[in-house]
């Protein structure tokens, strides 16, 4: 019954999308307050009844209800509550439902925290976002439905593939989706610029919050999915140039550069068309992406529900979407009019360079992933792309991106005296310079890479502190004033600064865990010790034990380094119901380095086999992705109150205010 | 700023998505490789695996064998790698690895992790052997005969269908054959 109540609730919210994707643009072109009105109204109501739907869903997933195909095939009784809730999206068509929940919460968002959006922009705004979900409501409904009864229900569940049972992965699609999906906002904003014929520093500023807010969820979703992948793969790598994670590092690329480029909107209404272009192609990015995971057109580890049906389903949304909206730029950009003029030496001259470089680089990974499939179909053959290539491509482009970030926010707008450029990066400059040369010395001259590298995490990491440090008039004024300064200083200047920090820590963590890694692998048996990065590691014990879904191994091991002890236990586990097993590493973790253990298959009657790796700074990968996404939240919240109140005078005799008991 | 540079990402556009599109259509069955019926090219190569002898295309003839390219960085081989533990587990077939481009500590590392199929693993650290095969991409498997002769080539990952369908009735043909 709740099933049957989930499922009408699905097609009530397509109907719902169906209107709002109409009315409102209707009403925006005749003027009709009431038209527009209901743009409101729906994207509220459509959201309310997707909600519905995903919890009767879940209520399936937390009853074990096997008379459902997804719980029968996804489920089982013996998993832990944390992972039937995961159950929900660890699956086609119930990550499909989180999609359009997504989609339509982003839509409900504008409906109700953008009052102060100009009436016709929202009405358009909002058309546009039920558009899109009027396609995947549709996919759902006709093609992937979660509700689809099974005759007879099974007694017992397949059970979640046991990779995916693990809290980091259990909350990495949430995140994920939130960023790529969130990216909608971007589209809608853009399109609806395009048909109104204009796109200005208030349009880019009301753009800007949500695009934001996904870029930063973005930041945490592919933080989360490289974690996971690092402690539950076994073997401590943490980012693969797979197909799959290139699909979301892209949007993630030129969200990036969409969010820089929006900002020279904001403040001084140049590179508009740009943006507008940008804000298409971020969202295509990551429809893209939702096409490569479920279509099978490339090989990938992670790619899961693969139906070419599906693929087609999805390749016509995207035909529909992005060349729908690049016709539409075609047809109206030239409406939205050149900018005001800047030169070459100033913020908006780093803002471009930026761009330039972020979109070369989005364009190699785009290159690199499809690759495969461009030969396929030029009659050659099946090919893999691998690291070396995006080792040899993209680094070498992201040097130049870190180089320029810290000019960005040291200069000024619109014209700026080159002069004066060196004197202002002077001290991370010579920070490092410094560093540099002690890690080059350190090294006997032969990590000329990592001194490079070093060099540049450095460079970074004060630069972005300049940019505080500047703003608060450090060491040039007395200390109260400067303290002064850091408490009003606007929060957009800390979130610039934590978002480049966080890039310079990321650097850091990636160096360190990749130049200066140690690995060794051992056979061990129980009582035998073994030296390794300047610990010692003892196996004590191998134990035999059973957790509520599995039967594991788990080995325990005491490290000792510098007369500390500690006890580490990695694991491996069987679920039988998949005929699967997972290796649980055991982490030792500082702000250092890790320390990284895990065990392999027996190697005698005796002896494991044990891996060992020495991660140095490794943690700083995911504190610096953290750094920024904090950064790319309190930017969204500082555009947010920089909003209200210069425009809530424009609005007051409008009908905004009373709407939002509704 | 020109007129018809707005059409250029819609243009480009197109042209993803015809591509897209065909992907999706296209017949994922191997195209034919000039060397089929004829005899695997000459090469030594460096053991990846320490301390054994070097793996030469004579190591080929005298029974019916896979010759698998691969290499520890590429990710379509880590799908196709159950499929080759299954055939060595079973003693089905001799599978011989031909480790492309890759680091000989990597292809160790890599099959340490997750099982190693191959009876001997030739590591073609420049290429060359590879070129001589014909080979593009990784992965891709040569089934070659009793005479040290190619009679297919498969690209792609062999899956459990591709084996079962496609390869496994032409090793048992080419088993009959004297």
């Amino acid at each position: 019954m709740v099933a049957e109540i989930g499922r009408f609730a699905l097609i009530l919210s397509l109907m719902i999308a169906l209107a709002q994707s109409s009315l409102p643009l209707i009403g925006a072109y005749r003027n009709d307050r009431r038209y527009m009105a209901f743009g409101d109204t729906a994207a509220i109501a459509q959201f309310t009844f997707i909600a519905l739907a995903f919890v009767c869903l879940t209520d399936a997933f937390l009853r074990s209800d096997f008379s459902l195909a997804v719980v029968a095939s996804n489920s089982h009784t013996a998993k832990p509550l944390l992972y039937k809730i995961a159950g929900v999206w660890g699956n086609h068509e119930g990550s499909m439902l989180l999609w359009v929940l997504i989609l339509a919460a982003f839509g409900a968002t504008i409906a109700i925290f953008g009052r102060v959006i100009p009436e016709t922009l929202r009405a358009r705004t909002l058309a546009i976002q039920a558009m899109i979900g009027v396609g995947f409501l549709a996919f759902i409904v006709f093609t992937s439905n979660p509700f689809a009864r099974l005759d007879p229900a099974p007694l017992q569940g397949a059970g979640l593939n046991p990779l995916l049972q693990d809290p980091g992965l259990a909350s990495h699609p949430p995140f994920l989706y939130l960023g790529y999906v969130g990216f909608s906002t971007a589209f809608s904003f853009a399109i609806a610029a395009l048909i109104e014929g204009r796109a200005d520093s208030v349009w880019a500023r009301f753009a800007r919050p949500w695009i934001l807010s996904a870029w930063s969820f973005l930041t945490i979703g592919i933080m989360l999915g490289s974690l996971w992948a690092y402690y539950e793969l076994g073997w401590g790598g943490f980012w693969f140039w797979d197909p799959v994670e290139n699909a979301s590092l892209m949007p993630w690329l030129l969200g990036t550069a969409l969010v820089h480029s929006a900002l020279v909107v904001e403040r001084r209404h140049t590179l508009v068309k740009w943006t507008v272009l940008l804000g298409i192609l971020t969202f295509s990015m990551s429809l893209i992406g939702t096409f490569v995971v479920r279509s099978g057109v490339l090989t990938s580890v992670h790619a899961f529900a693969v139906d070419p049906e599906r693929g087609v389903f999805i390749l016509a949304l995207l035909v529909i979407a992005t060349g729908g909206g690049l016709g539409l730029y075609a047809w109206r950009a030239p409406r939205l009019g050149e900018g005001s003029g800047f030169e070459v030496f100033s913020r908006e001259g780093t803002l471009v360079l930026n761009n330039m470089l972020i979109v070369t680089l989005t364009a190699t990974v785009f290159l690199g992933t499809f690759y495969p499939l461009f030969i396929d179909l030029i009659g050659k053959d099946k090919i893999s792309v691998g690291p070396p290539f995006y080792a040899l491509t993209f680094i070498p482009l992201a040097i130049p991106v870190f180089i320029a970030m810290v000019f960005g926010p040291l200069a000024r707008w619109r014209k700026d005296e080159k002069a004066q450029w060196p004197v202002r990066v002077g001290p991370a400059l010579a920070g490092a310079a410094l560093l540099a040369v002690v890690t080059a010395v350190a090294s006997g001259g032969k990590d000329i890479v990592a001194a490079l590298l070093v060099g540049i995490s450095a460079w970074l990491i004060i630069g972005s502190l300049l940019v505080l440090g500047r703003r608060i008039r450090a060491g040039a004024a007395p200390w109260q004033t400067s303290l002064q300064l850091a408490l009003t200083l606007p929060r957009g200047v800390y979130a610039v600064a934590a978002a480049h920090l966080g890039i310079g820590l990321l650097v850091l963590g990636v160096l360190g865990a990749t130049l200066w890694k140690e690995e060794k692998v051992s056979a061990m048996g129980v009582g035998e010790s073994v030296v390794f990065a300047g610990r010692t590691v003892k196996l004590l014990s191998i134990e035999q034990g059973e957790g509520p879904n599995y039967q594991m191994q788990r080995a325990v091991f005491t490290v000792t380094q510098g007369g500390r002890l500690s006890t580490l236990a990695p694991e491996r586990r069987f679920y039988p119901d998949r005929e699967m097993e997972t290796t649980e590493a055991a982490i030792e973790s500082s702000l250092l380095g890790n320390f990284y253990l895990a065990t392999g298959s027996e190697v005698n009657d005796t002896q494991l086999s044990v891996r060992m790796y020495s991660h140095p700074l490794a943690i700083w990968i995911w504190i610096g992705g953290a750094v920024m996404a904090l950064g790319g939240l309190l930017a969204c919240w500082g555009t947010r109150t920089q909003v209200t109140a210069p425009v809530a005078k424009d609005v007051a005799t409008g009908p905004a205010s009373p709407a939002t008991a509704g | 700023m020109l007129r018809w540079i707005v059409f250029v990402p819609v243009a480009l556009f197109a042209i993803l998505a015809v591509t897209f599109g065909l992907g999706l259509r296209r017949d994922p069955s191997a195209i034919p490789s000039v060397l089929i019926d004829r005899p695997v090219p000459a090469f030594v190569l460096e053991p990846v695996k320490p301390g054994v002898a070097p793996f030469r295309q004579e190591d080929l003839k005298g029974k019916v064998s896979l010759l698998n390219v691969f290499a520890s960085w590429c990710s379509a081989c880590r799908y196709e790698h159950p499929t080759l533990m299954a055939l060595a587990e079973n003693n089905t077939i001799p599978i011989y690895g031909l480790d492309w481009k890759d680091e000989p500590r990597a292809c160790l590392d890599y099959l340490e992790r997750s099982g190693d199929p191959f009876v001997s693993i030739g590591g073609d650290m420049s290429g060359r052997a590879a070129i001589d095969l014909g080979v593009t991409g990784a992965p891709e498997t040569f089934v070659i005969d009793k005479a040290g002769q190619i009679r297919y080539k498969h690209v792609g990952p062999i899956t459990e269908d591709v084996w079962r369908d496609t390869i496994a009735p032409l090793v048992a043909r080419l088993e009959a054959e004297t």
